[in-house]
Formats: structure tokens, sequence, C-alpha cells
């Protein structure tokens, strides 16, 4: 339900056209497991691809002389992607990771002509019998970066930068929303859509924006560190997205939302080698280590810090839920009971704001 | 809030956003006045960007930077010329080559680029001016390539309309035959206006990858070398237009982040469409007027043209 669908095609058609590249694991050893990773970016774009291509060196390096890994990278979602997988499929891969949400379609599609290769599906909800899928509970991150902005903004207004409106992303406003109003009641969220995944250019120009209105906390959920860069240079607070962004902006970085994949890359491989692998879907959040934060700031205070602590330790204890009641939207209407917690289907439907945040969801 | 105190920044912000387009824009509209048609400016950019950002983290050095970035877009460019001009290869073809083949080129240069931070340019500080409300950041407040940008226009338009060698080029690109029996060299000119028209874009990319964000992606410069190329036609061939429309379209880009920003109900796609349609728009109104089209588009415009022919 959330990431690629469409940002990276356009793009992705062009660069795939040249830069299509297929980077070969190690050696070539007889009854080693062969892995293969489907890409829809460069695993150079130090966010989304690069954080799966470090779950897959994370593989390599705990059954390396179990397995040998292949990755083929800017993979455009639609026909290019159903022929790249079919061609790991025939080349004997027997376990095959497709990392972004549009590549769902052609992986069940090569799955049925594959019936002994075992398929991994990330973001998308279709499963088969050798097809299985998985994602991480973001929105439990953004719940900890939340309590920390609503400490450190001054001017009580959080810009926010958004891809596209899709439940993944407003859910992920709404945790962060929800956080920030528990510590600052009088902050508030304006939202800035740029209706891309990866455009630098744009970014920093919401994040300009969005500091001009008065914003002294930047929060993304695109992929690129312009935005970082941006509230550096003028001297604000802002939290990266899908890895570790720190050296864009020392000062600047609080820390951020990192999308850990390496354990359960590792896992998964694991259940191959011993045949208890099965087509599951798993959604994992905090607590799975899928989703985790950058090293924090130093110039964070020390009682900031260990709010964060424990709210994470909360969260992996149960003792605390990202949407926990009662949680009203913005008409002031209360969509969330006291004393319930969102269930993962409305999570995963998400199209509404929460009291706090600025301006509707666009349609 | 007050909101009228976002006019200021606003103002700043929209003639930043404004840059890249203008540099890759006049230097296309010299390359099309000169009759031919470059499709590849989205390509140059990028291996521009790539080329200066990398020229900078190795030297430490902009000024650097910034010459290796022209040097890249113009070599880029001079494929496409060798191509079209000496081979006579189709222009649109050859020109949407160059795109993928820079889009290609530059994700390979910056394989070992990407992730590193660099410092932008500084900003220009003049006591006093910059601080006046209002116009003080956006007149005083920007960096030296804001204001170069700027400069190249009167300066493209007095070479294009009050020098001999500006007469001589247009002569080519209305009619290159007539040129041709006057004695002008057809393809060393056309050959000089494609080498600018790639150094001018190299600049527009290294403007973005080197401090606009300060930063090597792939694919960073996201179509604005396609928006430049809109803009030549849409300033019908002339320079001071086409800062106005680069202009319009920085403007745009900025306002609607601003709106979204304001929490002002509009869809944030309608907004995002609103450049390019302000963009389609003033072309639809410029394009009502046939004769104006006609007096200022280059007779000669992406047509082959072979000396013995």
């Amino acid at each position: 339900m959330n990431r690629r669908t469409m940002g990276k095609t356009v793009l992705g058609l062009a660069g795939a056209a040249i830069a299509l590249s297929v980077g070969m694991g190690s050696a070539f050893a007889q009854e080693k497991l062969k892995v293969g990773f489907v890409y829809v970016g460069p695993v150079s774009d130090h966010g989304y691809s690069y954080q799966h291509d470090q779950g897959r060196l994370a593989v390599e390096k705990a059954l390396g002389d179990k397995v040998t890994t292949t990755f083929v990278e800017n993979v455009p979602e639609g026909a290019d992607a159903e022929r790249v997988i079919e061609q790991l499929a025939a080349s004997g891969h027997k376990l095959i990771f497709t990392t972004s949400f549009g590549f769902m379609n052609p992986t069940l599609k090569v799955a049925k002509r594959h019936p002994d290769v075992k398929f991994e599906h990330a973001t998308g909800y279709k499963r088969a019998e050798n097809v299985a899928t998985y994602s991480g509970r973001f929105y439990e991150g953004r719940t900890v970066v939340g309590a920390i902005a609503g400490k450190m903004t001054k001017s009580n207004i959080i810009g926010y930068i958004g891809s596209y409106p899709i439940p993944e992303v407003v859910g992920g406003i709404n945790a962060f929303t929800i956080a920030l109003r528990e510590q600052n009641p009088k902050a508030e969220v304006r939202v800035v859509w740029v209706n891309s995944w990866y455009d630098p250019g744009k970014e920093a120009e919401a994040a300009k924006a969005l500091i001009d209105q008065g914003a002294d906390v930047i929060v993304q959920h695109t992929d690129s560190p312009a935005p970082i860069q941006t509230a550096q240079e003028r001297g604000l607070w802002s939290v990266g997205q899908s890895s570790d962004m720190t050296r864009f902006g020392p000062k600047s970085h609080l820390t951020a939302i990192v999308e850990d994949w390496n354990g359960y890359y590792v896992n998964r491989v694991k259940a191959v080698l011993d045949g208890t692998w099965k087509p599951i879907d798993t959604w994992g959040g905090i607590s799975t280590g899928m989703v985790e934060l950058a090293p924090y700031n130093p110039a964070i205070p020390a009682d900031v810090v260990k709010l964060a602590d424990q709210i994470k330790a909360d969260i992996v204890s149960g003792k605390r839920h990202s949407f926990q009641g009662p949680v009203k939207d913005q008409s002031g209407k209360v969509v969330i009971p006291e004393g319930k917690t969102a269930t993962d289907e409305q999570i995963l439907k998400m199209d509404w704001y929460v009291e706090g945040v600025q301006g509707k969801v666009p349609k | 809030m007050n909101d009228l105190a976002l006019i200021g920044p606003i103002l700043a912000a929209m003639f930043a956003a404004a840059t890249p387009l203008l540099f890759a824009a006049l230097g296309e509209l010299v390359v099309e006045k000169s009759g031919v048609l470059n499709l590849g400016v989205e390509g140059m950019m990028l291996v521009g960007a790539v080329c200066g950002f990398a020229v900078t983290v190795q030297t430490g050095s902009a000024v650097t930077g910034f010459l290796a970035a022209a040097f890249a877009g113009a070599a880029t460019s001079s494929l496409f010329a060798v191509l079209t001009l000496f081979l006579l290869a189709n222009q649109v073809a050859t020109g949407l080559a160059l795109t993928l083949f820079g889009v290609g080129l530059s994700a390979l240069i910056g394989q070992g680029f990407v992730g590193i931070p660099l410092e932008g340019l500084p900003k220009l500080y003049v006591p006093g001016l910059t601080d006046l409300p209002v116009v003080g950041q956006a007149l005083f407040g920007q960096d030296i390539m804001v204001y170069l940008a700027v400069a190249a226009v009167p300066l493209v338009h007095l070479f294009l309309y009050r020098t001999r060698a500006g007469l001589v080029l247009r002569a080519v690109g209305e009619n290159h035959t007539a040129a041709h029996a006057l004695g002008y060299k057809v393809l060393r000119i056309r050959f000089l206006a494609v080498l600018f028209g790639g150094a001018m874009a190299g600049l527009g990319g290294a403007f973005l990858s080197m401090d606009y964000t300060p930063m090597w992606a792939e694919n960073m410069t996201s179509g604005r070398g396609w928006i430049a190329l809109a803009l030549v036609v849409f300033a019908t061939w002339k320079p001071v237009r086409a800062m106005l429309g680069a202009w319009l379209f920085g403007g745009v880009t900025i306002l609607q982040l601003h709106v979204q920003g304001l929490g002002i109900d509009v869809p944030s796609q309608l907004l995002s469409m609103l450049p390019y349609l302000a963009t389609v728009l003033v072309l639809v109104l410029i394009s009502r007027d046939v004769a104006r089209i006609r007096l200022n588009a280059p007779a000669c415009l992406g047509k082959l043209f072979h000396p013995d022919a």
C-alpha cells in the first residue's frame, strides 16, 4: 500500500535504458544458494535502495559461505521488471527479493512460472504459495521523532515535506503529530507535498518555503538529503529519511528514521537454507529492528534523549502504540476511542489528518 | 504570522529557482538562433552537474568546478554537433539520444561521488541593502551564480542584436544557403553555437549540484532541461523574455509550495501542475499570434545543411 508507485517510473525508464547494470556477487561455486535482489533505484541513492543493498551485504557477510547474491538496480516498475525477475529466476536464483511496491504483479507472474523459486516482495499485499511480503512499521519511528521535535521546536511550527499523499505517508504525519502534541500541545504541523520521491531541487525549495513560514524543524518523507542541507544552512533542525543523513547537516540532523532490512534478510535466507521458509507477511517495527533511529544529535539535551529512548522502549514492550486512543481528526471527532489503538487496517488505509496538522489531505 | 512578510523570501527563492533554467535556456536560445535544435539540454545539464561537483570535491575550488562543468557541457554537446552537423544525423533523434546518454554517463561518473556533502556558495551580504525589507534578500542576498545568470541576459541580447557576429549567427539560422553563398562558414558557426549551448547547460546543471542542493544525485535535474527548452519557445527566442519566463516558472513553483504550507485548500497535485500549466498557457497565448512566431523563430531551425548540396 505504499511507496514508489509512480515517482521513479519516468526517470527510471530513461535511466534504465543505459544505466541498467547487473552486479554479480562473488563466487560461482555450485551448491551455494543463489539469492537475487531487484532495486527500483540506484544502490548509490543513499536512501531506499541503498538500505536494501545493505541488507544484501549483511546476508553475504553472515552466510557468505552458503550463498551468493546478485542484484539488479535501476529497474523500472512495469514490463521491464518482469523481464529482470524472470531472468534471475531462470538463471538459478532460488530466493528473489523484489524491493519496490510496483514489482508486485511482475513478481507474482514470474512466481507462477517458477514454483520452485521463493520470492519476497516488499511493501505489497499479494501473496502466493511461493511469494511472501514484508514491510516496516516506519510510523513507529515517526512517533519517537515527533516527541523529539516537540521538545526541540521554539517556533511551534514543524515543516513536513511529503512525497505522495498515500496512506503510508499520511499515517506517518499523523503518528508524528500525535507524539509532537503530546509533548507540546501548542505545536502545529505544516505539510508541503512535492509529488516526487526524489527531487533534491524541489525538496530544498519546499524546505525553504516551510522555513520562511516559521518552521524550525523540518521533517521529510522524501528520499534526498536536500532538506537537511537547507535546514543546516538556515541553522535549524531536521530529521533524515531512510538512512543516516548526518553528514549532510551535522549541526541540523536530529536523527533519522532508518530502514534496516539486514536482520530480516539474513533470517529469511537462513529459513530457505533450513527449509523452514513460509510465504508469510511480515510487518515489523522497532521491536524487529526493521525500523531504527540514527544516532541522536549531540546537541539534543539529555532529558529529551531519555524521553525518546523511553518511548522507543515502550513501543518495543507494547506499552505504547503510535495510534493510541483517544485520537481526534481535524474536525475534533474522535476516530480512535480511548483505550483502543488503531487496527492495522486503519493504518494501511489512513487518509485523514489528526488534530494539529494544517491543511487537508489532497484527494 | 503576517503573510505579507513572506513576499521577500518568496522573491528570493524565485530568483534562485529560476537560475538553472535561465542558464540552460539562454544557451539553447543561441543554439536555436543558429538554426540547430538540440534536445539534449537535460543530458548536458546532468554531465555538467556531475563534473562540476566532482572537480569541486577534488580541487576544493568552486571556480574550477564551474569551469569544468562548462567544459564538460560543451564536450557533451560537441558529440551532438559532430553527429548532426558533419554526419547529418537527425537533430531531434540525436538530441533525445544525447539526453539519454547524459543521464547514463553522469550516473557512471557520479558513482564515487554520491553521498558526499559539499559547502554551497557563499551568499552576498551588503550591510544595509541586504537587510532591506521585501527586496533586500532577493536583490542583494543571492550568490554569484544567480547574478551571473541575470548578467548573461543582456550580454546574449547584445551579442545577438548588436554585434556583427550575432547578425551572422542569426543569418545562418534564418537561411543557411544564403549565408553559405555569402561565404560564411555555416557549420563552424553552428558548431560554436552548440558548444556555447552545452557550456551554459553545464553551468545550469552545476548550479544545482554545487550550490542549490550541494550534492550529486542521479537524475538530479529532474526535467529542468526540458523546461529550459520550453522556455526558449515561450520567450519567442528573445533573451529578456526567457528571463521573465524563468522567473515566472520559478515564482509559480515557489508560490505553490507556500500555498500548501499555509494550509490553503487547493489540491497539491494541481499546485504541482501549476508551473507547467502556466507555461502551456503562455505558449498558447503566444502561438495565437502566428505572425510573431514566424517573425522570431529561426527559419532554418532543425534543418540539416550540407555545404556541397
